[in-house]
C-alpha cells in the first residue's frame, strides 16, 4: 500500500515536472549547420535504422518463439543443434552490412580530418575552467567564461529555471563568419578538456602540451551552444561554449570593435566604495569563485579559504604582488587590469559574504606593477 | 547419474570426519575450500553492489533536477569515479570470480581449485584493496575525482588520496591476476579425464578465455598507474609534455587494459547465459563450437580496438580508420552469439522461471547495448556521441541489464543447488519485473540526453535536459530499491526459502546439462574426490 502511494507520488511528480519544464527537449541527434554535421547525421540515421531493422528481426523471432514454443502450450522441445549453413549465413550477412556502412563512414571521416586550405585559424586553449580564444594573425584574443547569471544560480542554489540558457551561456562568445573554412587548433594550459558544439558535428580534445586540429564551415548565421566534454575537475560542468556565426560584413565589424576595445586603456580614475565592491564582486565571480567559492570558504584540502585569511586581511601591497605573480598553486592574475585588480582586492577584503571586514578601499592607481603582462 | 551421486555420498561421509569446515568464524578467514571462497566472493560482491549502488543514488539525486542541490561538484566527481571503481573492481569482477570458484570445480569434476591457498589470498587481497580504496573517501582532498579511467594530468590533482588509490589498484590487480591464474590452472589441469576441452561447459570456456585476458591486462594497468605514481612523486614525465611525455600515452596504455577489461565483465556473462537458456528451453545450446570460437574471437579483437575510446583525442586518419574497422568487426562474433541464443530458444519447450527471465532480458537488453556500441564504432559519428550520456546509456546497458542481470540469473539458478532450498519464485519474478522495467526507465532516456547534447560527468545541466534526467532518476531510485528484494531472497533462501526440499537436479532434466546437477543438493563440502566418469554433455 505504502509502495503504491509512493509510486503514485513519483508519477505525479513526473507529470508536474514535464509540464513545468516546457518541452524544449530533443530525442535525436541534431543535424547541425555544417556539411560535415549533416553527413554525420545521415550516417547516424543510417546505422540507427540498420540496428532497428536487425532488432525487429532478432527480437521478433525471439518473442515469436517465446510465445509459441513454451511448455505451457504443450510444445515439445526439438533437439536440433549446429547447422553450418545457417551459421555461415548469419556470419556473412552482418559482414556485408558492415562493409556497406564502412564505405560512407570512411568518406565522412576523411572529410572531417581534412584541415587543408582554411581561410582563417582560431587557437582554442582549455583552462580550468574557461576557454581562451585567439584569432591567429588578427590580434583578437579573449577569454570566454560561464555567464554571471548561471554562475550565480548554480553557486547560491537558486532556481535555475529563470536563467536564460542556464549553463549554456558565456560572457564572451566565439564569433565566426559564415561560409568560411575555419581551422581550429586546440591545446590546454592544465588538464585535458574537450571542445564540443553539437551543431558543428564534432568535438575535439584539448591536450596540454600538444596541438590538435579540426575545422568547420558554418552554413547559416546563428548562435550555437556546447560544453566541455572531457572531465576536467571541479567545474567541468561549468565551462560552456557559445559560437555566433555571422555574415562576413558583420564579422569584420565585430573584429574592428573588438580590437578597438582591446586597445582601450582602462579607466584608472577613483571609484566610490560601492562601485569598487560591485566591480570586485563581478571580477570575483568570474575569476576566483571556482576555487575559493562563493562564500570564500575555499575547498578543504584543495583550495585555501579567503574567509578570515591572514594574507587577505593583512597589508595591501603584498596582496597585490601575490595576485600579480601567482604561485605554483595559484595562477598569476596579472591579466587583470589595474581597475579590476583594485576592485577585486577591495571586494575580498570587505565583502560580508566572504566574512572579511578590513574597512578599506583600494583605488586603481594604488596598483603598482610588479609583474608586467603584454596583454595589458 | 545415480552411480555418480551414490559414489559421492560415500566420499562425503568420509570427508565429514576428516576435513569438514573449521568450526566458528575462523572458517571464513582461513578457508581454502572453493565453495567457501566462492561464497565469500559472492557475498562481498553483493555488499559492494549496494555500496556502489548507494553512490549511484547520490549521483541520480543530484541530477534529479537542474541546479546544485545536495553535493559539491568535486564530491559529485568523486562519486562518479568511486561508483565505477567499486562496481567494476568490487562488485562485477569479484561476483564472476565467486561464480567461477563455486562452479568451475563442480562443472569439470574437480575436487577443488588447483591452488587453494592462493585462492584464499586473492580473496583477502581483494578485500584489502577495496577497503583501501573506500578509505580515500575520508582523506584530505577527498577520494579520486578524475573518473575511473584516472586520466592524467587531472588525476595528479588528487589530494592525499592519490598514492592510496594507486596502491589499492595494485592490490586489486594482484588479486585478479592470482584469481585468474588459479582459474586457468584449474581448468587446464583438473578436468575429469573424461572431459576434453571441447566438451567443457560454456561457462568454463568463457572463464578460461577471461582468465587469459586478465593475466594479460592487469599488469598493464598496474604499470600505467605506477607511472602516474612516479610522475607525481619521483619527477618522471611519462605523461607530462613539459618533460617530454604525453598525456595521451596514458590513454593508450589504459585502454589497452580497459577494453579487454570490459570484456572480462561480459564474457563470463555469455557463459552463464549459454548455461541457463538451454536448461529452460529444454534443448541443447544451438552452436556449441561456434560459441567457443565467437568467444575467442571477441577476446582476440578486444586487444586490437582500444583506441575507439579515444576517437576525439587527436589521432592520425589512418589510426581513426583502422580502429573503426577493427571495432566494427566485433559485431560479427557478438551477432553469432545472439543468433545462437535465439536459435537455442527456437522450437524449445520453454518455461519462464526467474533465472530464464533474467537471461532473456539479458539477451534483449545486451543486444540493445550492442547496437549502440555498433553505432559508436563509426568513428565520425562518435565525434558526436563521445563522452555524452549516449555512451553512459550504452555501457550501462552492457553492464547492468547484461552483466548484473546475468549475475542475478546465476544467483536464482544455482542458489537452490548451493543451499538445498528453493527461493521464493513469486518474489523472484517481482524482483525481475521491477528491475527490468525500472532499469529501462533509468537508462533508456539517457540515449536521448546524450543525443540532445548532454555531456557525461557533469553535476548540473541546462534546463532542456531536465525532463529526461528526472525520469532517469526515478527509474534509478526504483531500480535501487528493487535490489533489496534480491537481498531478501538471498537471505531467505539461505535460511530455508520456501521450505520445499529441492531435488539434486533442481531444474527439470538439468542433469543432462551439467555435472553440478548430478551432485546432491545442498552440495556437500567436498565433491568429486574421485573424478566422475560419465560426463553429461548436451552437444555432439
Amino acid at each position: 500500500m505504502k509502495k503504491t502511494k509512493q509510486l503514485f507520488a513519483s508519477a505525479t511528480l513526473v507529470t508536474l515536472g514535464l509540464q513545468s519544464a516546457h518541452a524544449d527537449y530533443a530525442l535525436n541527434l541534431m543535424q547541425g549547420v555544417t556539411k560535415v554535421s549533416n553527413d554525420i547525421y545521415d550516417l547516424h540515421m543510417l546505422i540507427l535504422w540498420v540496428c532497428v531493422f536487425i532488432g525487429i528481426a532478432v527480437f521478433g523471432t525471439m518473442f515469436y518463439s517465446m510465445y509459441h514454443h513454451r511448455k505451457s502450450r504443450g510444445h515439445q522441445a526439438a533437439n536440433f543443434h549446429e547447422n553450418t549453413t545457417v551459421e555461415i549465413i548469419w556470419t556473412i550477412i552482418p559482414t556485408i552490412i558492415l562493409v556497406a556502412m564502412a564505405i560512407p563512414a570512411t568518406k565522412t571521416m576523411i572529410e572531417l580530418d581534412n584541415v587543408q586550405n582554411s581561410d582563417m585559424s582560431i587557437k582554442v586553449t582549455g583552462k580550468q575552467w574557461y576557454w581562451d580564444y585567439e584569432y591567429l594573425g588578427t590580434g583578437v584574443h579573449f577569454e570566454s567564461h560561464l555567464d554571471a547569471a548561471s554562475e550565480k544560480a548554480h553557486r547560491d542554489g537558486s532556481d535555475p529555471h529563470g536563467v536564460p540558457h542556464y549553463l549554456l551561456n558565456v560572457d564572451r562568445p566565439l564569433v565566426v563568419p559564415v561560409g568560411k573554412k575555419i581551422r581550429f587548433v586546440f591545446t590546454s594550459a592544465d588538464v585535458i578538456h574537450s571542445w564540443w558544439v553539437p551543431d558543428l558535428g564534432w568535438k575535439k580534445d584539448a591536450n596540454p602540451g600538444f596541438i590538435n586540429e579540426a575545422w568547420t564551415s558554418v552554413d547559416k548565421p546563428g548562435t550555437y551552444r556546447g560544453q566541455c566534454t572531457e572531465l576536467c575537475g571541479r567545474d567541468h560542468g561549468f565551462m560552456p561554449i557559445v559560437v555566433i556565426a555571422m555574415e562576413q560584413n558583420d564579422y569584420d565589424n565585430w573584429v574592428k570593435t573588438t580590437l578597438a576595445k582591446q586597445e582601450e586603456k582602462p579607466d584608472l580614475s577613483d571609484l566610490s566604495r560601492e562601485q569598487l565592491m560591485a566591480n570586485g564582486a563581478a571580477v570575483y565571480l568570474k575569476n576566483c569563485v571556482s576555487c575559493h567559492q562563493i562564500d570564500g570558504a575555499g575547498a578543504p584540502g584543495d583550495y585555501p579559504a579567503l574567509r578570515g585569511s591572514a594574507k587577505v586581511n593583512a597589508g595591501v601591497d603584498p596582496l597585490i604582488g601575490f595576485l600579480q605573480a601567482g604561485t605554483s598553486k595559484m595562477p598569476s592574475f596579472a591579466k587583470l587590469k589595474d581597475n579590476e585588480l583594485a576592485a577585486v582586492i577591495t571586494y575580498i577584503r570587505n565583502a560580508p559574504e566572504l566574512g572579511n571586514k578590513v574597512g578599506d578601499e583600494i583605488q586603481p592607481k594604488a596598483i603598482t606593477p610588479v609583474y608586467d603582462d603584454d596583454d595589458k | 547419474m545415480s552411480a555418480v551421486t551414490a559414489e559421492h555420498g560415500h566420499d562425503d561421509h568420509h570427508d565429514d570426519h576428516a576435513h569438514g569446515p573449521e568450526k566458528g568464524w575462523l572458517r571464513w578467514i582461513i578457508t581454502t575450500n572453493h565453495k567457501d571462497i566462492g561464497t565469500l566472493y559472492l557475498l562481498f560482491a553483493l555488499a559492494m553492489f549496494f555500496v556502489g549502488g548507494a553512490m549511484a543514488m547520490v549521483i541520480r539525486a543530484e541530477l534529479f533536477e537542474p541546479g546544485m542541490q545536495f553535493v559539491d561538484p568535486k564530491f559529485f566527481n568523486s562519486m562518479t569515479t568511486m561508483h565505477a571503481l567499486v562496481m567494476v573492481f568490487g562488485a562485477v569482477m569479484p561476483a564472476f570470480v565467486g561464480l567461477a570458484n563455486w562452479m568451475i570445480p563442480m562443472m569439470i569434476g574437480a575436487p577443488d581449485m588447483a591452488l587453494p591457498r592462493m585462492n584464499n589470498m586473492s580473496f583477502w587481497l581483494l578485500v584489502s584493496g577495496v577497503l583501501l580504496l573506500a578509505s580515500t573517501l575520508f582523506m584530505e582532498g577527498g577520494a579520486p575525482a578524475g573518473g575511473w579511467t584516472l586520466y592524467p594530468p587531472l588525476v595528479l590533482q588528487t589530494g592525499k588520496a592519490l598514492p592510496f588509490a594507486i596502491f589499492s589498484v595494485h592490490l586489486l590487480g594482484i588479486s585478479s591476476i592470482l584469481g585468474a591464474i588459479n582459474i586457468v590452472a584449474t581448468i587446464l589441469n583438473m578436468r575429469a579425464p573424461a572431459m576434453p576441452l571441447m566438451k567443457m561447459p560454456m561457462f568454463v570456456w568463457t572463464w578460461l578465455i577471461t582468465g587469459f585476458l586478465l593475466i594479460a591486462i592487469m599488469p598493464v594497468f598496474a604499470g600505467a598507474v605506477t607511472m602516474l605514481l612516479t610522475d607525481k612523486f619521483f619527477h618522471t614525465s611519462f605523461f607530462d609534455a613539459a618533460g617530454g611525455g604525453d598525456p595521451v600515452l596514458y590513454q593508450h596504455i589504459f585502454w589497452f587494459f580497459g577494453h579487454p577489461e570490459v570484456y572480462v565483465m561480459i564474457l563470463p556473462t555469455f557463459g552463464v547465459a549459454s548455461t541457463i537458456i538451454p536448461v529452460f528451453a529444454r534443448k541443447p545450446l544451438f552452436g556449441y563450437s561456434s560459441m567457443v570460437y565467437a568467444t575467442a574471437s571477441i577476446a582476440f579483437l578486444s586487444f586490437i580496438v582500444w583506441a575507439h575510446h579515444m576517437f576525439t583525442v587527436g589521432m592520425p586518419i589512418a589510426g581513426e580508420l583502422y580502429f573503426m574497422y577493427a571495432t566494427m568487426l566485433i559485431a560479427i562474433p557478438t551477432g553469432v552469439k545472439v543468433f545462437n541464443w535465439t536459435a537455442t530458444m527456437w522450437k524449445g519447450a520453454m518455461t519462464f522461471e526467474t533465472p530464464m527471465l533474467f537471461s532473456i532480458a539479458f539477451v534483449v537488453l545486451f543486444t540493445l547495448g550492442g547496437f549502440t556500441g555498433l553505432m559508436m564504432s563509426v568513428a565520425p559519428v562518435d565525434f558526436q556521441y563521445h563522452d555524452t550520456y549516449f555512451i553512459v546509456a550504452h555501457f550501462h546497458y552492457t553492464l547492468v541489464p547484461a552483466s548484473v542481470f546475468i549475475l542475478m540469473a546465476a544467483g536464482y539458478f544455482w542458489l537452490p543447488k548451493w543451499t538445498g532450498h528453493m527461493y521464493n519464485e513469486k518474489i523472484g519474478q517481482l524482483h525481475f519485473w521491477l528491475s527490468t522495467i525500472s532499469v529501462n526507465i533509468l537508462f533508456f532516456p539517457q540515449h536521448f540526453l546524450g543525443l540532445a547534447g548532454m555531456p557525461r560527468r557533469i553535476p548540473d545541466y541546462a534546463i532542456q535536459f531536465a525532463d529526461w534526467n528526472m525520469i532517469s532518476s526515478i527509474g534509478g531510485f526504483i531500480f535501487g530499491a528493487s535490489q533489496l528484494l534480491f537481498l531478501w531472497i538471498v537471505i531467505d533462501t539461505i535460511k530455508g526459502g520456501t521450505g520445499e526440499k529441492v531435488t539434486d537436479e533442481v531444474w527439470e532434466d538439468a542433469h543432462k546439462h551439467g555435472l553440478e546437477w548430478t551432485l546432491p543438493s545442498p552440495v556437500p563440502y567436498h565433491t568429486f574426490s574421485t573424478p566422475p566418469t560419465v560426463i553429461p554433455c548436451d552437444h555432439n
